[in-house]
């Protein structure tokens, strides 16, 4: 299998100080990387740690509209690309906040997160389309502002 | 006028507000305030979700819009979606990383500048400096030639050996 370059979805990892961090999991036919920072000292979280917490974090049932733009303008400056689960547990809590414009604009920051890696995005989409159905969450593309 | 800076990230909306101590960011008021002490409006690819919603005093359609916001989203036409949206953030994204035009005024003004001192220059040649040295001229320089010729200058890889001393002409 060709390994196509910077595919996996883990591509985007510098080893940054804070660490290197899970992205999207791969599709199996990608090769993925461990994780290979080495701390001195203290536990290393995992990939699946680290959405388990970012789920939590948003599936709170009583998030507050702060918590959320927190929390996504905090994931956003990650160097990394969320993960579905996580991406639906914050359309989710925009949901509840009763906020469809942050929705429509989360979609738009993981697009712009992947940066050159342009098949992230269709799949991310693909994953979460039962959500954005079911919410009637549009995405960027269905309502023409994807094009500047 | 809503000012912008342009920024590193997007444009970073600079909101005038006429009532300072109201302090509440309204983009149909103008004047040359920027209420710093309030959180602001920004666009910025790093921060998708600013502190505040780009249009803060909602007239009464846009109330209505965010009642029906709190039901069934499949309710909602793409219109309505859209006004959202625009309710909330000003420039979508790749309306922010949309570049400006900028760069054919820089290029078309160094060009113009260049011209002009070509002009400058032309202008200077006839205008400006007198008669070039006689020493210049085609009868001197053939003289000077043939002299530099009979002299043998530079005869082993320069001037002399590109003449033909037996049939008298250039190589």
């Amino acid at each position: 299998m060709t390994k196509k370059r910077l595919v996996m979805f883990r591509a985007a990892v510098r080893l940054s100080v804070s660490g290197v961090r899970s992205l999207t999991r791969s599709r199996p036919q990608y090769a993925a990387p461990l994780a290979a920072r080495c701390y001195s000292h203290g536990k290393q979280e995992t990939d699946e740690e680290f959405d388990a917490r970012w789920v939590s974090y948003f599936s709170k049932p009583d998030i507050d509209a702060w918590e959320l733009r927190k929390g996504m303008n905090t994931l956003i400056g990650y160097d990394l690309v969320p993960e579905p689960k996580i991406l639906e547990a914050a359309l989710r809590a925009c949901r509840r906040l009763n906020d469809l414009g942050s929705a429509i604009r989360i979609l738009e920051a993981v697009k712009d997160k992947a940066g050159p890696h342009k098949e992230i995005y269709p799949y991310l989409i693909q994953e979460l389309r039962p959500t954005l159905n079911e919410l009637g969450i549009s995405t960027p593309e269905e309502l023409g502002i994807d094009k500047a | 006028m809503i000012r912008t800076r342009r920024g590193k990230f997007g444009t970073c909306v600079i909101r005038d507000s006429a009532h300072v101590a109201s302090s509440v960011p309204d983009e149909l008021v103008h004047v040359d305030v920027l209420d710093c002490s309030v959180p602001q409006y920004n666009n910025r690819l790093d921060t998708p979700l600013p502190d505040v919603p780009f249009v803060r005093n909602l007239g009464a359609d846009q109330k209505k819009l965010k009642e029906k916001e709190k039901g069934a989203w499949t309710s909602l036409s793409k219109e309505e979606k859209l006004a959202l949206y625009r309710l909330s953030f000003e420039l979508t994204y790749p309306e922010m990383k949309r570049g400006s035009g900028e760069w054919k005024t820089v290029l078309g003004g160094i060009f113009f500048f260049l011209g002009f001192t070509g002009l400058l220059v032309w202008w200077q040649r006839f205008s400006v400096f007198g008669d070039v040295p006689h020493t210049l001229s085609p009868e001197w320089v053939e003289q000077q030639t043939q002299r530099m010729l009979d002299m043998r200058v530079n005869p082993v890889h320069g001037f002399s050996t590109k003449w033909d001393y037996e049939k008298k002409q250039w190589k």
